[in-house]
């Protein structure tokens, strides 16, 4: 499980884990979240929806084949069932009628003849009739072969004997009759010359039956019996009853043809009915099979088909979210690439102008600073050329004390304007120390009052380096506020600097501060990546940092400890262009 | 020694002057390129020292004159724009020896001015 939560881990996109940035100045293209969602739903639907309708469609389409099939199959069992058991019923039939218009009603009623005719008939249609009866009109039985004491039965008040007399036939129900025994009764009246009539009356035993119907070849648990129309089984059935008794079904409505029908248990079971009406007899012929049974096959397919389903729909997620967090991951990094390089223009920018506003202050002080320092110097000449105020030590200190205020104030100034003349790109001869120390003279006073110690350590063979100063500015006064920033109110900096090899060298910038945790220190670098949020960070300056020392032609690492201090740690060519400017004659004076 | 000095600020060339005369060296000044044509048509001077930013005729443009009618004469650049590192490369180029920024010690004008006519002595240039 572990494995499977880490692979859906991998599908989410990165920027959904962001921290929002409420406070940019500048707009994300889109809403990444949004589209990520959208792209996804959208990419789903199109992909899984017509699948689902489609799978959906063949599924129901095969299922009710397959049903259709499994009603047809059954039908046809009913329909050459009920041929079977017409046939019996009509052979057993003709057989009667043929004895009852083939010999003379007294023949018939000689119990010897009967006997034979009985005899006969078993052997023809194997064991089945049971007796023989010739009765009269007046419903008395004039002759009985069989295993029962029937003779002189009185029939006249029996349903059975009023519609053969008014029908000319009769075929019963199973019952159990003067001797107990289930059996069914075949009756056929003849009408004699004289005006007259008698019946000839066979029964028969349901062994026969439940043989035929036992022989029927059903799949599974399925069950062939008959029933009358109260549905009363006339047959033995394996699952719904025993003879005369009332199956556990319903009766089926009368139909002159096949029917085949669903049917829900009460357990809950599915079943399939088929019956058929038996023509002429008050059977119902009918063949039940459990759906189970014969859909087994389809279950089988079916549980098949929705694992593919499932596998297939898992797939074509997890490419969508694969891909879709892909792609939008992509623009979602251009697009901060975008604003980074937005950020880095007005930065840039920013920086232009506070360049050409420190030339401008610089200027415009310069030269009243300049009238300060010569008249002061020239009031310092004549006390010191005419010897009555050179005497005075304490108005020759007084003109020193303004000249050297004139001095420190003409340095500054100076240092503004070299800085202001390093913030345009210009790749020149640069002395490592000397620039070091001038980005040093920038922060020294803010040093003094935070008590952090500054030790700088410079290889030698760095002074003629081939570099873009001002980014080379940028960049260590970019880590060395930050160091400031970290160790807040006392603490130790350390910057080394020393070749590494013939075409490179290694600045590094180390503070004893507080350390980066280590869930911080691998987004460092990244636009808008900040810990310092709530204390106006905007996660640029070192995102900046990156990349002046990328278009530089360097690598930058970091490597902090927490309670121990941060490392940054710089590999920079010692020359960024094959071909550098010649170094001026008078660069380093 | 002569030397010319031009500055639109008058409060700082002449307070320039006075104290390079203190210090023996000969000095006329102007407060404009104007002035300090009509002070070189009529004097003869070893070199110039001249502000590079003044209303009417820079800096530049008096040198180039100055230039055609006194092929010998030296410059020296004061600004009070740029730093040191930056203009000693670019007054290289347009033909001064120094190119100092304001504000600028007494001394090390002097120096300058004495370097430059040590050189001319030496015909290096």
């Amino acid at each position: 499980m572990p494995g499977i939560a880490e692979m859906l881990k991998q599908l989410r996109p990165t920027f959904l884990n962001r921290r929002r940035t409420e406070a940019l100045p500048r707009a994300y293209l889109f809403n990444y979240r949004r589209l990520w969602g959208l792209a996804v739903l959208i990419l789903a639907v199109v992909a899984l929806l017509p699948l689902l309708i489609i799978t959906i469609i063949n599924y129901r389409v095969t299922e009710r084949s397959i049903e259709s099939e499994a009603y047809l199959r059954t039908a046809n069992l009913v329909a050459n069932t009920h041929r079977t058991i017409s046939y019996f019923l009509a052979q057993r039939r003709a057989a009667l009628d043929f004895i009852i218009h083939d010999n003379h009603r007294d023949d018939l009623q000689d119990p010897g003849r009967l006997a034979m005719l009985l005899h006969n008939l078993n052997q023809s249609f194997g064991e089945g009739f049971v007796d023989l009866g010739i009765i009269g009109a007046d419903g008395q039985q004039r002759a009985y072969v069989g295993p029962y004491a029937l003779k002189h039965v009185d029939y006249k008040d029996q349903p059975w004997f009023h519609h053969v007399q008014t029908e000319g036939d009769y075929i019963s129900d199973v019952f159990l009759g003067f001797r107990q025994v289930p059996h069914l009764v075949i009756a056929i009246k003849q009408d004699c010359p004289d005006g007259g009539c008698y019946v000839l009356r066979a029964s028969l035993g349901i062994g026969p039956f439940a043989e035929l119907l036992s022989g029927i070849e059903l799949s599974g648990r399925g069950d062939a019996f008959m029933v009358n129309a109260q549905g009363v089984l006339q047959s033995p059935s394996r699952y719904h009853g025993d003879v005369l008794q009332p199956m556990n079904l319903p009766v089926p409505q009368a139909s002159v043809h096949t029917e085949v029908m669903a049917h829900t248990t009460e357990g809950g079971e599915s079943l399939l009915i088929g019956y058929r009406f038996i023509e002429n007899t008050p059977f119902i012929l009918m063949i039940v099979k459990k759906k189970e049974d014969l859909l087994s096959h389809w279950y089988k397919t079916r549980v098949r088909l929705r694992i593919f389903l499932a596998l297939s729909v898992s797939a074509i997620v997890a490419v969508i979210l694969g891909m879709v967090s892909f792609i939008v991951g992509r623009v979602h990094l251009a697009d901060e690439k975008r604003l980074a390089t937005l950020h880095q223009m007005e930065y840039a920018n920013k920086m232009a102008t506070i360049g050409r506003m420190a030339a401008s202050v610089a200027h415009e002080i310069n030269n009243p600073l300049a009238i300060v320092g010569e008249k002061a110097g020239l009031i310092k000449d004549l006390f010191t050329f005419k010897a009555a105020y050179s005497e005075d030590p304490k108005l020759v200190g007084l003109i020193d004390n303004i000249i050297t205020a004139v001095q420190r104030a003409g340095r500054i100034t100076k240092r503004l304007l070299t800085f202001a003349r390093n913030l345009e790109a210009k790749i020149e001869r640069v002395n490592l120390p000397e620039t070091i120390q001038e980005v040093l003279s920038f922060v020294e006073r803010d040093a003094q009052h935070r008590n952090i110690q500054i030790d700088t350590r410079i290889g030698p063979g760095l002074e003629a380096l081939c570099l873009d100063r001002g980014k080379l500015q940028q960049v260590i006064l970019n880590i060395v506020n930050n160091a400031f920033a970290a160790m807040g109110q006392s603490g130790q900096l350390k910057i080394e600097a020393a070749p590494t090899g013939s075409a490179g060298f290694r600045l590094s910038i180390c503070d004893n501060g507080p350390g980066i945790a280590p869930e911080d220190l691998s987004r460092i670098f990244e636009p808008f990546y900040s810990t310092k949020k709530s204390q106006g960070g905007t996660g640029l300056g070192l995102a900046i940092t990156y990349s002046l020392i990328q278009e530089m032609g360097g690598k930058i690492r970091v490597e902090s400890r927490l309670g121990e201090g941060t490392c940054f740690v710089m590999d920079l060519p010692l020359n960024s262009e094959t071909t550098c400017p010649k170094a001026s004659p008078c660069a380093s004076s | 020694m002569r030397i010319l000095l031009v500055d639109d600020e008058v409060e700082l060339v002449s307070a320039l002057a006075e104290r390079l005369e203190l210090r023996g060296i000969e000095v006329a000044w102007a407060g404009s390129g104007k002035d300090a044509l009509a002070l070189a048509a009529s004097q003869d001077f070893d070199l110039a020292v001249l502000d590079v930013k003044m209303p009417g005729m820079g800096g530049l443009a008096l040198k180039e004159r100055l230039a055609e009618k006194h092929p010998g004469l030296k410059f020296i650049f004061l600004t009070a724009y740029g730093s040191e590192q930056d203009f000693n490369c670019v007054a290289s180029d347009i033909g001064a020896q120094f190119y100092l920024v304001k504000p600028v010690a007494i001394e090390e004008l002097i120096a300058a001015i004495k370097t430059t006519l040590e050189e001319d002595g030496q015909g290096d240039e």
